[in-house]
């Protein structure tokens, strides 16, 4: 017995090639931040302090700039499709379920924005 | 975790917006409430990121005989304890 719906089996075409796109933007997410996540953690632990004049410091040098960057930019995106995943899964009343998902989608892309706006600020000079 | 994303850009724009909106930040975080936050944080970072090490593992095919599953649970168990503690003690 065949899965495949009728229309599929009369086009005879497979898969589209499609639709794991989501899950793969989890993992090479996921590939990303086991790589920026320990080096975060590291430079929290290494910090003399975590006062405003050795932050400012910290956050301002060009390397960590760019790396706490891509951090803030990755974790986003991977909180982003997490949430989007429960909430596909387990929010069954299609209103209450886009609403979420839109907000969500907004309030990720501005903690992103946040994020790196103000590295860039720190590391560029107020 | 994604309440925490939430806590890292408010950290990252305080700083910018100069040192009295950081030290009002500072001590909000700094409070018992928020060291038991930032703790909570921190756990659940280690967590996830051994957990999700074991899930990129499985990715592969790998790990799925019952034995090694075990003690996959088990290493997250005890990596996330124990990474937790050290940059808790490192940190201070």
């Amino acid at each position: 017995m065949s899965l495949r719906s009728p229309l599929g089996q009369v086009l005879g075409l497979g898969t589209a090639k499609n639709g794991t796109e989501h899950w793969w933007a989890q993992r090479v997410s996921a590939v990303a931040l086991a790589l920026l996540g320990p080096w975060f953690a590291a430079l929290l632990v290494l910090a003399d302090d975590l006062s405003y004049a050795v932050v400012i410091d910290l956050v301002g040098r060009p390397l960590n700039a760019v790396l706490l960057s891509l951090f803030c930019a990755t974790v986003a995106y991977h909180s982003y499709l997490g949430l989007q995943v429960i909430i596909e899964d387990y929010v069954h009343t299609s209103g209450l379920k886009i609403v979420l998902l839109i907000s969500i989608r907004f309030a990720h892309v501005f903690v992103a924005v946040t994020s790196v706006y103000a590295i860039l600020r720190i590391g560029i000079g107020t | 975790m994604s309440v925490g994303l939430i806590v890292l850009a408010a950290w990252l724009i305080n700083a910018a917006a100069g040192p009295a909106a950081y030290e009002r930040f500072a001590g909000l975080m700094t409070s018992i409430v928020g060291r038991l936050l930032l703790f909570g944080w921190s756990f659940a970072f280690f967590y996830h990121f051994a957990n999700g090490a074991r899930h990129l593992v499985w990715d592969t095919g790998h790990g799925f005989e019952e034995r090694q599953a075990i003690a996959s649970a088990w290493f997250v168990v005890v990596f996330s304890i124990a990474a937790t503690s050290a940059f808790w003690a490192f940190a201070a």
